[in-house]
């Protein structure tokens, strides 16, 4: 059935490793990965439970096509209560990590309690146990990785850690697998870092088998990896480019978050842009981009591998920093970049390269930095209080701002915290450009309408990877909607955040959706497992889990009043481009949703909704 | 009269070298020239022609022919992409 039917759980107050069965029952209700693994979260944790208390779980957890040969079966999520959001919090990743424990025989880790000492978890094959980890703690990810697989003499182990962010209790600390892959927003890393636990080792050699039906699987991932060779985005542009290409067209479009959210446009767009990665520098003659790569079973290969200039003063004394490594992605180059009004790209790299390092999600980090500039330059902060000048622009400030937090020194221990706390711990709450705690993505909701709403009712706060409504509204995929109107993107962002859901439990990567769609997602699944998978159980189930995780947000604590938006985004109209004028219409587009996801006008779904859901 | 004309990703190839470290390029067209005339112009393959935008504003394929230029205007176009 693709899956071992195992979990791990890893009792860390105790010492303890022990193998049970898996639910499979919740699996043909919530399919795997964030449905099934929110599932056990919910069944087993008080949602009012301290995200950093050793009473709140960490979940690791596969899908029913992590480690087959899906198309990007590779994924894996970390689910818990995010520490940043108070919330739900499940993020999701790629490389090889998820695969490797599935070929070792699990399906999900669930991790309990607290470790006295730090640890980590060493896994082979149904073997697992807690190691020592003193040697590790106060080290970055990549020291983490090559120390261990040096110590087990085997280059072949995946491994999943946290860096010093993730031990000194950076709000958005990520758990990066990899080198460069990244479990990266609301804080899952520091949940982990929370329990003492450095990292999980996994070497894997038993594969994955139980496929259900083999030769309909056979034939079922062929053809879906043909329509992903087929079409013109994930079978050309996405290798070519990466998610990088946005950068010039969302500028084009009016829809760039600049200067923290100050303007839509950055005129410096066109420098930091993947066209930009792929030009020879002045400096050593020698492109940005090195080459593309891609995640376990990916035929699509996005992922982007860079190399800076030795000779950039952000690196000439750190040789560390000179190899080729995890490149820019578009988020990335927009939250250290435009997000700050910085246009060196080889200074992103670099800042990229240390939220990698030592674990920190880029976007809350590099929007932090935005609402500290927007302070320093309004002179509510000063140099001596952030230990450099802090002008929006400032590629410097915004290097020594990475280092500081992930080492937590100085400053740093404040930008640990993210906007929202560091914003009203200085009078200013109103300059954080966050939902629910996290900091908002790459798109400004006053030229996209949709994405207003996706981040306003994101479960893990703000977020495009809960309902990417740009691929509608931008890039007319799968049909073209106006992005500056309001009307018909209550029913969009409920479609998208529901056939999300389906995918984010199945094992596969979203991108895929940008060619398919869960008719194509459908015929894999029912030939790997058992539950008669079709487009229209995929749907329901996506909108079981969404509805789940709602109810889990709400037993939080949380209330309609947190689906809202930053202030400026309802106030402030754009100064430029096509949406000129425009405030975002959330106001008007959330009542809507309400409606359409069968909520009661304070965002509580009603009993029937709850009962055709079988909730 | 002057327009702006960009050409993004893969379609880049279709600029002069000057132009190709700007993505832009300054072009003088008659007036009223359309915005289908433009792309005919430049031998753009039909099928890299997806993203069609003037002044940020979407132009379905269907209003492309029809669709004049005015003085001033931006048109930027891009083959199918897409990112997250």
């Amino acid at each position: 059935m693709a899956w071992n039917k195992k979990i791990l759980r890893v009792n860390l107050s105790k010492g303890t490793c022990a193998s049970e069965p898996l639910n499979m029952q919740w699996a043909q209700q919530y399919l795997g990965q964030r449905g099934l693994a929110t599932k056990y979260l919910v069944a087993e944790t008080d949602p009012k439970v301290d995200p950093l208390s050793p009473e709140n779980k960490m979940i690791m957890t596969t899908g029913p096509l992590t480690g087959t040969m899906a198309s990007t079966g590779g994924r894996y999520s970390v689910v818990t209560k995010g520490p940043l959001t108070g919330a739900i919090a499940c993020s999701n990743s790629g490389g090889h990590f998820g695969a490797e424990l599935k070929m070792a025989g699990w399906d999900m880790i669930i991790f309990e309690g607290k470790s006295p000492k730090p640890v980590y978890l060493w896994i082979e094959n149904d073997k697992a146990e807690l190691r020592d980890a003193s040697h590790l703690w106060g080290t970055t990810t990549w020291h983490t990785e090559e120390t261990i697989k040096a110590a087990h003499q085997d280059p072949q182990i995946r491994i999943a850690s946290i860096g010093r962010a993730g031990e000194n209790g950076v709000l958005y600390a990520c758990v990066v697998n990899d080198l460069h892959r990244a479990a990266g927003r609301s804080g899952v890393g520091a949940v982990m870092g929370s329990k003492n636990l450095k990292a999980v080792a996994v070497r894997g050699t038993v594969g994955v088998g139980n496929i259900r039906d083999f030769k309909a699987f056979l034939q079922a991932t062929k053809a879906a990896k043909k329509v992903l060779a087929d079409n013109a985005v994930t079978g050309q542009g996405l290798p070519k480019f990466g998610t990088q290409v946005l950068m010039n067209v969302i500028n084009e479009v009016g829809a760039l978050p600049t200067r923290n959210a100050n303007d839509v446009q950055f005129e410096g767009a066109r420098k930091i842009s993947a066209e930009a990665m792929h030009e020879k520098r002045p400096g050593d003659g020698k492109s940005n981009l090195v080459t593309n790569a891609a995640c376990f079973g990916c035929t699509i290969a996005c992922g982007r591998v860079s190399q800076v200039d030795k000779n950039h003063w952000s690196v000439v004394n750190s040789p560390k920093y000179w190899g080729a490594t995890g490149g820019l992605e578009y988020e990335n180059a927009w939250s250290l970049g435009a997000a700050n009004g910085v246009d060196d790209l080889d200074a992103l790299t670099v800042a990229n390269m240390i939220c990698n390092e030592d674990g920190m999600d880029p976007i809350s980090f590099g929007a932090t930095v935005g609402a500290i500039m927007e302070l320093y330059q309004m002179g509510v902060l000063k140099k001596e209080q952030i230990g450099i000048e802090s002008p929006f622009g400032s590629a410097q400030a915004l290097i020594e701002m990475a280092h500081m937090t992930a080492e937590g020194r100085g400053f740093g221990k404040e930008i640990a915290l993210g906007s929202a706390r560091l914003t009203k711990k200085y009078g200013h709450p109103e300059l954080s450009m966050s939902v629910k705690g996290q900091e908002f993505p790459a798109y400004d909701p006053r030229g996209i309408q949709g994405m207003g709403l996706t981040y306003a009712t994101s479960n893990r706060g703000a977020c495009h990877l809960r309902s990417y409504t740009v691929a509608s509204e931008i890039l007319g995929v799968p049909v073209k909607t106006d992005p500056l109107v309001t009307d018909g993107k209550a029913d969009l962002v409920k479609a998208f955040q529901d056939a999300t859901a389906a995918f984010d439990s199945s094992g596969t990567c979203i991108f895929t959706t940008f060619a398919w769609t869960l008719g194509d997602l459908a015929p894999q699944l029912d030939a790997a497992c058992e539950g008669g998978w079709t487009l229209e159980k995929l749907a329901e189930v996506g909108e079981r889990i969404w509805n789940m995780e709602r109810q889990y947000n709400l037993a939080a604590g949380l209330t309609a009043k947190d689906d809202d938006l930053p202030k400026r985004l309802k106030t402030e109209p754009a100064k430029s481009g096509p949406a000129k004028g425009l405030v975002s219409g959330i106001d008007k587009m959330k009542p809507e949703y309400y409606k359409s996801r069968g909520w009661s006008a304070e965002g509580v779904p009603t009993k029937d909704t709850l009962a055709r859901l079988g909730l | 009269m002057k327009i702006t004309f960009k050409l993004y990703a893969m379609l880049a190839d279709h600029l002069p070298d000057e132009a190709r470290k700007t993505n832009s390029l300054e072009i003088e067209v008659p007036s009223g020239r359309t915005v289908a005339e433009v792309i005919d112009a430049f031998n753009l393959p039909p099928k890299l022609v997806h993203l069609v935008l003037v002044n940020g504003n979407f132009v379905p394929p269907p209003e492309r022919a029809g669709r004049a230029l005015a003085e001033g205007d931006i048109l930027a176009i891009w083959p199918p992409i897409a990112g997250g």
